[in-house]
């Protein structure tokens, strides 16, 4: 067990946990903020997507001994009020089926917008490769990804 | 005006207490305490409510809060449910917060999700409690304004009486609403007169979903709760032998492990009660990550397990099953398929004397397909939660039939239903899985020895191998043409690990005079069950495929092929009991064909596939456009037609059949489960291959035929002829028929 002061969603959060814990149970189990999402992990599916300093990382192969001073974000702090224009284009179309895998693909899209603010489809296919959808609701999410680009 | 008169059942089933304030509200559970929606917040919600019928409440205010009945896994119920409710109580749709009803059969009804039947099931119920509760207010403002009833009007969520311009809020007399009797006589909307229903609306959860907000089973949290893993054995045909957990419980955080026996011998299991394993070996500490890291210093023995026996509640009483022993390997069972395929099988269906017509026939075409085993790999891997003491119990989580689990559950922890609760999650994915409720009896019986609140959690190895999963199938089909190129035999035998795909009343019977339809089975000890579309998920690929073939035999366009044999079951069906309608089933080919612009195998860069199916009341035709990208085969558009009847969300279920879609692309392309010695071979996403987001198609053009019916199936119909279509445009792209699934074997080969 250590302890840990960690930067997250702007704000400083304390645990103590076995410093080998993948962030995403930290969040998920420790710090009560179930957004991030399990699926796989090994790093194939990008559930658990957040990010790190702006980049968009699989949380579920993070330890929490690696973050150290960086930045975290999770989908919780993504906005304030639900508004980044990645999750308004998310509702504008409707994306979401079962909606599990969701806020891992929001959580990349907007890391891959911030570096590259207007992909082009095989951009957008490429960056997006790694979030599984199980539910097959890939076009409206490349859809979404174009408008969010536009705002 | 559609005239109804309801049932003595019915009534009860539309008809709760008119107390005011939430007799039905779950203003104690985790729902609504902790995840009341921002619209609630918003309208900041009185205290009070005055319930009209057990789905609808309604506050001075004129907030209509309306319980949705069913669970909800992405097939937008909680969207398109409550939608019926507010198209016949005519109210405003932005004045409506939906809610996920309790589990309650008796006011809720079936509350299953599953054969794609929610919509369907609940079709007229959910019309006749919004046209109850809107009677019912009608009637209370003709008492309090002392005018005849029948000069009482409504528009959105107001009450009018044109001839003395009198009106007010729904909200106002739902009070007074709520003590009046369920009128008897209720008058249902004539669909031209919809104003909610086939308007899209947005998916009510829509801002919880993109903000992360705790949803579903694997979010839910109690106080003192644990976390709880099971050990299974590494294949099937094995059983626990003996463990020694010593290292294990010097982890952090861990309570404790032992082993627990699901079902006692005799136990008489439920239909749905499907066990993989029975013995559990469970780790239970404070935290996943604990209980994932301790759970691999177990030192376990395992031993193969012998025949067993089950008893399975059947129709016509307790059966006694018998599991074979043996561990399977994909290999041994796909010898031992061409081996059974041989043998006389089980007649199913015989129309006219198809021996005869293929000792006849001048060409006799034959082709053999092969289906593996799928896991379903619901993004969400299976989890529950429980709070079991010994006066009550409170589970909750992602379940596809909570009323099916409720009274083996009953048995297991030895409490009467009444005091058990079961609370139903958001769930992430279903696509059949979680119709099975092991997990939830296995999370129950945890908590019960743990004497605490629990978490069962299935890591996404144990989900992947530790399934309920898609039998493996095989079918041979052959056709008889005479020396004028007509049908006139077909002829189908398929069968399947553990069961029969057939389904030997659909199409091509009933169009072709001499008809054979034969199946067999194979025992085995791999869990199998329901996944999207069951058994037509391998039908509709294998003989959509061999009718692609037959037509070219017989030199005719695949759409003008199938068409001719539907005008002939149309007009003059062979045989009995064809579960289809040919002239739906026509429609569906024809507006693909237009609105594709079919003109056979091409288009500019285009090869195309075409398919149709008919299954879950529903029928549905695609074609698909195929070009060679980077070397390899890829789905580069799709054109969909679905006959479902009324569409009720129009958006959302275009969402849901462009899903399909790529779900059946995936499938078709990746999708497969190898057995070695009894041992699943994938065991995550890095072996198992699921579509990604640059395999799936450009666009999918989805069109609905335009009618009046009462809606039938959407989530499951659009899945299985994509397979079909898949392969027939696999054929043109590339020279050669595929006759093996997965297509792009790199899954499923080991
Ligand atoms: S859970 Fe981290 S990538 Fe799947
Ligand atoms: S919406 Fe269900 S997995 Fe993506």
């Amino acid at each position: 067990m250590a302890k840990y002061t960690l930067k997250i969603n702007g704000k400083p959060r304390q645990i103590d946990v076995d410093p080998a814990t993948p962030m995403l149970w930290v969040l998920r189990d420790h710090l009560d903020m179930p957004g991030t999402k399990y699926g796989c992990g090994i790093a194939q599916c990008g559930a658990c997507t957040v990010h790190l300093n702006g980049t968009a990382v699989r949380s579920c192969q993070l330890p929490v001994s690696a973050v150290g001073n960086e930045e975290i974000t999770t989908i919780e702090g993504l906005s304030d009020n639900g508004d980044h224009p990645v999750q308004k284009a998310w509702l504008e179309h409707d994306v979401a089926q079962c909606g599990y895998c969701q806020t891992g693909q929001i959580m990349t899209a907007a890391a891959l917008l911030k570096i590259n603010p207007t992909p082009t489809d095989e951009d957008i296919e490429a960056g997006m490769s790694g979030n599984i959808c199980r539910c097959g609701t890939y076009l409206r999410i490349r859809e979404a990804v174009k408008t969010a680009a536009k705002n | 005006m559609e005239n109804l008169k309801t049932k003595y059942n019915r009534r009860s089933f539309l008809k709760s207490s008119a107390l005011a304030g939430g007799g039905l509200m779950l203003s104690a559970s985790w729902f609504a305490s902790a995840k009341a929606a921002e619209k609630i917040d918003a309208l900041n919600l009185p205290e009070h409510w005055n319930e009209l019928t057990a789905y609808i409440k309604i506050t001075p205010d004129n907030v209509v809060k309306i319980l949705c009945p069913n669970p909800e896994f992405g097939q937008n119920v909680m969207t398109s449910l409550p939608m019926i409710i507010a198209e016949e109580l005519d109210v405003d749709w932005k004045n409506v917060v939906v809610e996920m009803g309790p589990h309650d059969n008796l006011k809720l009804g079936p509350q299953f999700t599953g054969g794609s039947n929610s919509v369907r099931m609940y079709w007229k119920p959910l019309r006749e409690a919004g046209a109850a509760a809107r009677q019912m207010l009608r009637e209370a403002a003709a008492q309090t304004w002392s005018l005849p009833l029948g000069e009482i009007t409504t528009k959105a969520g107001v009450l009018y009486h044109p001839g003395t311009k009198m009106s007010g809020k729904y909200g106002d007399f739902a009070e007074k609403a709520a003590t009046m009797p369920v009128p008897k006589d209720i008058k249902l909307k004539e669909a031209r007169d919809f104003s909610i229903v086939r308007k899209s609306k947005k998916n009510v959860e829509g801002q919880k979903i993109v903000t992360g907000k705790p949803l579903f089973g694997l979010d839910y949290r109690a106080d003192g709760m644990l976390i709880a893993m099971i050990q299974h054995p590494p294949a099937f045909g094995m059983k626990l032998k003996s463990f020694d957990a010593a290292e294990t419980l010097k982890m952090p955080g861990i309570k404790d492990v032992f082993s627990l026996k699901l079902y006692e011998d005799g136990f008489e299991q439920g239909g749905f009660d499907t066990r993989t394993f029975n013995d559990l070996l469970v780790t239970v500490g404070k935290t996943t990550w604990e209980v994932m890291n301790a759970r691999k210093k177990l030192q376990v023995q395992w031993e193969p397990i012998g025949d067993t026996k089950e008893t399975m509640a059947g129709r016509s009483g307790k059966q006694e099953v018998v599991i074979p022993a043996g561990l399977e390997s994909t290999t041994t069972q796909m010898e031992k398929m061409q081996e059974y395929a041989q043998k006389p099988a089980q007649q199913l269906r015989k129309d006219g004397d198809p021996e005869a017509a293929f000792r006849n026939a001048a060409v006799v075409i034959e082709r053999t397909y092969t289906a593996p085993f799928l896991a379903h790999n619901c993004m969400e891997p299976m989890n529950f939660f429980a709070d079991v003491t010994p006066e009550r119990a409170v589970v909750a989580g992602p379940l596809q039939a909570p009323g099916w689990a409720e009274p083996t559950l009953s048995k297991l922890l030895n409490l009467p239903p009444e005091k058990i609760e079961i609370q139903m999650t958001r769930m992430g994915g279903g696509f059949g899985r979680r119709a099975y409720p092991q997990f939830m009896y296995e999370a129950a019986l945890i908590s019960q020895k743990m004497k605490s609140p629990i978490k069962l959690i299935y890591s996404r190895e144990d989900d992947m191998t530790y399934g309920i999963y898609r039998p493996m199938y095989t079918a041979t089909y052959r056709a008889a043409l005479d020396a004028n190129k007509n049908l006139i035999g077909f002829h189908v035998n398929g069968g399947g690990i553990p069961e029969n795909p057939v389904h030997a009343n659909r199409f091509p019977a009933g169009a072709v005079d001499n008809y054979l339809a034969e199946g067999w089975q194979i025992p085995s000890n791999i869990t199998i069950g329901a996944f999207r579309a069951p058994r037509s998920n391998f039908n509709a690929a294998a003989e959509q495929s061999f009718l692609d073939e037959v037509a070219e035999a017989m030199g005719k366009d695949p759409i003008e092929m199938r068409l001719e044999l539907l005008e002939r079951a149309a007009k003059n069906p062979v045989g009995k009991n064809n579960d289809y309608d040919a002239a739906r089933y026509a429609g569906v080919l024809k507006l693909v064909r237009d609105k594709s612009g079919w003109n056979g195998g091409k288009d500019g860069k285009y090869s195309r596939g075409v398919a149709a199916y008919f299954c879950h009341n529903s029928y549905a035709a695609h074609v698909v456009d195929m070009v060679t990208r980077n070397g390899e085969p890829y789905v580069e558009r799709v054109f969909s037609a679905v006959d479902c009847g009324v569409v009720v969300n129009p958006d959302a279920a275009v969402n849901m059949v462009q899903g399909a879609v790529v779900d059946g692309i995936g499938n078709a392309f990746y999708g497969g489960l190898v057995h070695k010695d009894g041992a699943v071979q994938q065991t995550n996403f890095d072996k198992y291959r699921l579509i990604r987001n640059q395999e799936a198609p450009k666009s999918i053009e989805v069109h609905f035929v335009q009618n009046d019916l009462d809606p039938t199936g959407l989530g499951e119909p659009p899945f299985p002829p994509v397979f079909g279509a898949v392969a027939n445009a696999l054929y043109k792209t590339t020279g050669k028929r595929h006759y093996q699934q997965p297509f792009k074997s790199e899954s499923a080969s080991s």
